[in-house]
């Protein structure tokens, strides 16, 4: 998602922490004040809930393993998988892969873009140009090949306009929440985004 | 792993990058954007230097660094990155990782908060933040731990 390389800061040159959480903002007349209703009405608001259009596979994994050499036994012995992870199960990291489509696919709608919230804040507050500035991945229940993944997006907090030295924007906190077909919470990823305008030279 | 104790160093990991890495780990990854596999795309269009690392692939590479050291018991429980510049073919990719604190929590399981960097050419390119969670004894194995005995 994120391989945008930037000099973004997450503090604005005042030091003061720019993702601020969005219950500051309902009490009012405080710092973000500035944010409007409509957008603080999506915060913590399920949006783009979907299903992975295939179940998670061996395939993939062990794809992804030779890919960065990982010889963990866990995903190449199933006696080991057997003994301590109770069967094969995908490496943690992996926990985006499932979400990602196929290049093509016969007669498909086309899908929401990864993390539409933070190509729906850049449309709102009209700019341009976004980066992400951190990536926070927690792990839950181990994934295990044949499920089937859902995920959801959440808009967890945005900040006042703040500038940095990419230019003047705000920056957003989104979730991407990801449960297995048992409804079980098997990971949370957190992104912070900066949109922003460039400065004027 | 009762060795373990912050200031312990992860032996480093070198790796030299080419456009095979880069475009195996994007497929693998189901990344199809084209400046991971590309070149003319990555430089005419993108403007970077070659085709590069995509981020996912790398949070792979991340986790491969630290289950080489914590062994197959050891279970991810956070990381976090920031992303400061891209890896291309021709580099040389090497990962460092140092142990800033070793935890109980309330659960009885033990956490090992780590700090690890890939740089190239002593410039750091990915910062990893891991919360990995490791055995307390040869019997303790935190990957039966589930629900509220699990607090990543």
């Amino acid at each position: 998602m994120s391989e945008h390389r930037s000099g973004a800061e997450e503090r604005s040159s005042d030091g003061q922490r720019t993702a601020v959480h969005s219950g500051a903002a309902a009490e009012g007349g405080g710092p973000l004040g500035t944010v409007p209703d409509d957008v603080i009405a999506l915060i913590d608001v399920v949006q783009y809930e979907e299903t992975a259009g295939f179940p998670v596979e061996r395939g993939y994994i062990w794809t992804t393993c030779s890919s960065v050499e990982n010889g963990n036994p866990l995903f190449w012995d199933d006696a080991v998988a057997a003994d301590i992870t109770d069967g094969p199960i995908a490496p943690p990291t992996m926990l985006s892969v499932w979400f990602r489509p196929h290049n093509w696919a016969p007669g498909r709608a086309e899908p929401h873009l990864p993390l539409q919230v933070h190509f729906d804040l850049k449309d709102r507050f009209e700019l341009p140009e976004a980066v992400m500035t951190d990536n926070t991945i927690v792990f839950y229940e181990p994934v295990r090949p044949g499920d089937v993944i859902t995920t959801c997006q959440k808009l967890k907090s945005v900040s006042e306009p703040k500038t940095t030295k990419l230019g003047t924007g705000r920056f957003w906190v989104i979730d991407v929440e990801y449960r297995n077909q048992r409804g079980e919470l098997v990971g949370v990823e957190s992104y912070t985004g900066f949109g922003y305008r460039r400065s004027e030279a | 792993m009762s060795e373990i104790a912050a200031g312990t160093t992860l032996p480093p990991l070198a790796y030299d990058v080419t456009a095979t890495t880069v475009v195996l780990g994007a497929l693998a990854s189901r990344d199809w954007r084209p400046m991971h596999h590309d070149q003319d795309f990555a430089v005419n269009r993108n403007g970077t230097r070659d085709i590069f690392l995509n981020t996912p692939n790398m949070a792979a590479w991340f986790e491969r660094y630290l289950t080489d050291w914590s062994g197959p018991k050891g279970r991810l429980g956070r990381m976090r990155f920031r992303m400061k510049g891209s890896i291309f073919p021709g580099d040389t990719m090497v990962f460092n990782g140092t142990v800033a604190s070793v935890d109980d929590d309330d659960t009885g399981c033990r956490w090992v908060s780590l700090d690890v960097t890939v740089s190239v050419d002593d410039a750091v390119k990915t910062e990893c933040s891991a919360r990995l969670a490791v055995p307390t004894t040869p019997d303790d194995n935190p990957w039966a731990r589930r629900g509220e005995r699990w607090l990543p």
